[in-house]
């Protein structure tokens, strides 16, 4: 039995050693914003924090996981309570498909978290890992660098473009 | 817009053979007549599109499907329109199968071709107008006041200054007849359409709470892997399955068409149990040919003059009169389609009923699928359709949804099949690979006085027919499909030319003399339509011969295309609109700008890239994209398709090669299926052109001018003209 806590409860379970984390979250925990994308660690849609570091979680075997902490995008932030990460993402309408995009905002968490102020070649170096077919890039990039900027002292709140007054709405 | 004599094509797209899109004008109908939605207590649904429940909210049942191209959003604003009532209170539902929500166009249920707004523009708002005259009609009658004192706002009838809500009236609403030909509103009065608002799907899928089919959970749910044929069409000769049987967790292992599928009581343990098969295959004659081989035969076949040719003028007089000629030769290779959601089916089937959770391009013949394979009837059959983790074409072949209802018919079991991406990549569909041929003459004006092209390849239509057929007419026993699928391939034999090879190769521009030539031939690989289909690779042999010819004739990229685009207004449109937005754009030294333009989807497209070349490594920095789309609903998503049409479409241009070695591809994942990452996409800009025309498609015309505005970039940065796709270096 291999016990961690998954977005702050502790949790335990039968899954054999090997099973890779992404698995025993989806199929045993049933929490499915983690994606399967590859299952070698080079898409990224599979990534969680692990003790708040961004890990590519198809790859992870949860024996590697014992008495460590797992955040998913299901503990980052949720639909009435959204990470500004998350709002960023709605407002300037990042996703496409979306398949990809819990992997990506889980990776840009970590990198804001090690790096509140990243520069663009940061944000670029930070975010290779996670593929989006859709083409998101420029979106996603921009998104990162509006919250980096917001978090910063004295920052003034911007309207972001692509909102409007009816998309609160929408959101809501 | 071309003027070409294309009869028999003509004939062929006229009833809807082909072409990227689907087919079948002669689907037989499935012969539900019950309404396509049973609205709740206290609701009403007056048409298959719109129910108004009793606490006044509208679900709106999207008859297309959502695979990340924002129709979700783009079809629920035309229902905002003209029903008057906030996007935030509208629900979108993906519609059920039903004949009700067929394509207008392809006679069955299914999504792509870039035509959902162009078809449903019309027909949704007035499904919406119409639901609102109803309401009104209602409200004068229960107020007791006349029809024209009243309006609306917002989901509520206004009289006198007061607002009631839309449900208050569904009573007597109930009680008259749905009107029709109400009057659309004028685009003066639009609200939503035309305005940036955030997308309505953007919530649930950046907070992981959007459900993709892999995602679905059912009781005692049973996971698939199939081991397949390396080689397509492959047929299992052998199995030594023991190492599998003794594995934990593992309930069944049953042969299916397609291979050997191993059922566990999770992914994991039906991944790593399926990976210990020992399978012995029969393998099919694709087994003997190889990449270069394959390219070689396409080039044997364009020299020795095969193939089928249709011609407009004179080829020969249009030489006669050019100053100058060039004969250039193309190849692009077979690509994958590598959405980020490996395509996935889960099947339960419970007595004489049978329900299928996907998400799918084609919901009407994934039911007849499950139909087909479970031996149950059409209408017992439930589709569950869910979001796409991406299409881009791949999600309109169902050989997956086939796989999981044989799973479970095999094991009794309820079944969730999962492709893996080795699975995506090496055993799916592929873009078709072709080797294009172009000899023009351009005269002293600079004008094209003999545009001769031919393509040699694969054709399309005879898959999609093999693919789409067992589903669309499920009752038609296997014996008389297969049939109907040989005479598919046999009109491709000399007789007619295959739209999705060639369109676009000899479009776009005046070409006085114009010739097109077809050379079918077929290795046996699967063929699949893949974003843009034919124009992916016809833009770019096109508009590189354009850009040669533009240099030959002295002028400038734009100068010379411009000259040739005079029957072509909206594509001169577009190529104008880029050429002005260079203006404002600061080029540094060493970055070159390539050029092109190319219509499709009844879109026009015009593209610049900004390119630098350093140790032959080709990094495009920024692309500038104006499209001509029509009337636009949503310009930030007609932005994002843009920036994602030029994203895929880069990874095609720079990296895209499946690579076929003794009938088997080679590649397998993402590590040697090189995708582009963030560190590589450029800035993109879009300028969309004001247009009074009819929406048209914007998921797919963004892609085709990537590749050649990217290759015309590279020769001005290095003086070498490339001609193969991947875009290389050497």
């Amino acid at each position: 039995m291999i016990q961690f806590t998954l977005n702050g409860k502790l949790v335990q379970t039968n899954d054999e050693p090997d099973t890779p984390l992404l698995w025993v979250i989806r199929d045993s925990f049933k929490l499915t914003g983690s994606k399967f994308g590859c299952g070698m660690a080079q898409c990224g849609a599979c990534t969680m924090h692990v003790d708040g570091r961004a890990q590519r979680s198809c790859v992870l075997p949860v024996a590697a996981v014992a008495g460590k902490s797992i955040t998913t995008i299901e503990g980052l932030g949720t639909p009435d309570n959204l990470h500004p990460l998350q709002q960023a993402w709605v407002d300037q309408g990042v996703p496409q498909c979306g398949y990809c995009q819990s992997g990506q905002i889980m990776s840009a968490a970590s990198l804001l978290s090690d790096n509140p102020n990243p520069s663009e070649a940061q944000v670029e170096s930070a975010m290779a890992g996670n593929i989006c077919r859709c083409g998101c890039y420029p979106r996603i990039k921009n998104a990162i660098l509006t919250v980096a900027e917001q978090s910063q002292p004295g920052a003034v709140q911007v309207a972001i473009p692509v909102t409007s007054s009816d998309a609160e709405g929408v959101q809501s | 817009m071309s003027g070409i004599q294309l009869t028999r094509r003509g004939f062929l797209q006229a009833t809807g053979i082909v072409g990227g899109g689907l087919l079948i004008g002669y689907v037989a109908t499935s012969g539900t007549h019950t309404p396509a939605v049973m609205p709740g207590a206290g609701a009403i649904a007056p048409n298959a599109f719109i129910q108004l429940t009793a606490d006044n909210r509208v679900i709106f049942y999207s008859p297309r499907d959502e695979m990340g191209q924002g129709i979700y959003m783009g079809l629920a604003t035309l229902i905002a329109e003209e029903l008057d009532i906030p996007l935030k209170d509208i629900q979108v539902e993906f519609a059920s199968v039903h004949d009700d929500y067929k394509h207008p166009e392809y006679g069955v249920q299914g999504t792509g071709g870039s035509s959902s707004m162009r078809v449903h523009y019309l027909p949704l708002r007035q499904a919406a107008a119409d639901t609102r005259a109803l309401l009104l009609a209602a409200a004068a009658i229960d107020l007791g006041v006349s029809r024209d004192s009243l309006t609306t706002e917002d989901g509520y009838i206004l009289s006198n200054g007061t607002g009631l809500p839309y449900s208050d009236f569904i009573g007597t609403a109930q009680t008259l007849e749905l009107p029709t030909e109400t009057a659309l509103k004028p685009k003066a009065d639009f609200k939503y359409i035309g305005s940036d608002i955030a997308r309505n799907d953007a919530l649930a899928k950046s907070t992981g709470t959007a459900t993709y089919g892999v995602d679905v959970d059912l009781p005692d749910l049973y996971y698939a892997i199939v081991s397949r044929s390396p080689v397509a069409g492959g047929r299992v000769k052998s199995v030594n399955d023991s190492v599998a049987r003794s594995m934990a967790g593992v309930t069944d292992i049953v042969q299916i068409d397609s291979g050997v599928a191993v059922v566990a009581e999770s992914f994991w343990k039906a991944k790593k149990a399926a990976a210990t098969l020992d399978i012995s295959w029969d393998l099919p004659e694709l087994a003997k040919f190889s990449s270069a081989q394959i390219k070689a035969d396409y080039q044997d076949a364009l020299n020795s003059g095969a193939g089928d040719t249709e011609i407009s003028g004179s080829i020969e007089d249009g030489m006669l009169s050019a100053a100058h000629q060039i004969d250039r030769e193309f190849w692009t290779p077979y690509l994958a389609h590598t959405p980020m959601e490996p395509v996935n089916a889960v099947v339960r089937i419970t007595g004489d009923q049978a329900e299928l959770w996907a998400g799918t391009q084609s919901p009407g013949v994934a039911r007849g699928l499950v139909a087909r394979h479970a031996d149950v009837q059409v209408d017992k059959v439930t589709v569950n359709s869910l979001f796409s983790g991406g299409g881009f074409g791949r999600r309109g072949q169902l050989s997956h949804v086939a796989e999981a209802t044989q799973v479970a018919v095999a094991t009794n079991k309820t079944i969730k099949l999962v492709w893996t991406r080795e699975n995506d990549v090496q055993n799916g569909w592929f873009r078709q690979a072709s080797v294009m041929q172009i000899n023009a003459g351009i005269d002293e004006r600079g004008l094209v006085t003999a545009w001769d092209a031919a393509r040699a390849g694969g054709d399309l239509t005879p898959h999609t027919v093999a693919s789409v057929l067992p589903g669309a007419l499920p009752s038609v026993p296997k014996g008389i499909n297969d049939l109907l699928v040989d005479a598919t391939e046999s009109i491709f034999d000399g007789w007619v030319i295959d739209g999705g090879g060639v369109e676009g190769l000899v479009d776009d521009y005046d070409f006085p003399n114009k010739q097109l030539r077809h050379a079918s031939v077929n290795h046996g690989l699967p063929l699949a339509a893949w974003r843009s289909v034919g124009h992916s690779f016809t833009a770019f042999a096109k508009e590189t011969v354009m850009d040669e010819l533009a240099e030959q004739a002295g002028l400038d990229a734009f100068e010379f295309r411009r000259r040739n685009l005079q029957g072509n207004p909206r594509l001169l449109g577009a190529l104008q609109a880029v050429q002005k937005g260079l203006e404002n754009w600061d080029i540094p030294e060493g970055h070159h700008i390539g050029v092109s333009a190319h219509g499709s989807f009844h879109s026009y497209a015009a593209q610049a890239a900004e390119v630098s070349v350093e140790n032959n490594q080709i990094r495009v920095h920024r692309v500038l994209c104006a499209i001509d789309c029509g009337q636009v609903v949503n310009p930030d998503i007609v932005r994002g398709q843009m920036e994602g049409s030029i994203m895929y479409g880069l990874t095609a241009a720079l990296y895209g090669d499946i690579e076929i070695e003794n009938g088997a591809v080679k590649e397998s994942n993402f590590h040697d299926y090189k995708m582009l990452r963030i560190s590589e996409a450029p800035e993109v800009e879009v300028l969309i052109v004001e247009s009074e025309e009819a929406p048209s498609g914007v998921g797919e015309p963004g892609l085709p001018p990537v590749a050649p505005a990217v290759a015309n970039a590279v020769y001005r940065a290095t003086g070498v003209r490339l001609s193969s796709m991947p875009l290389v270096l050497v």
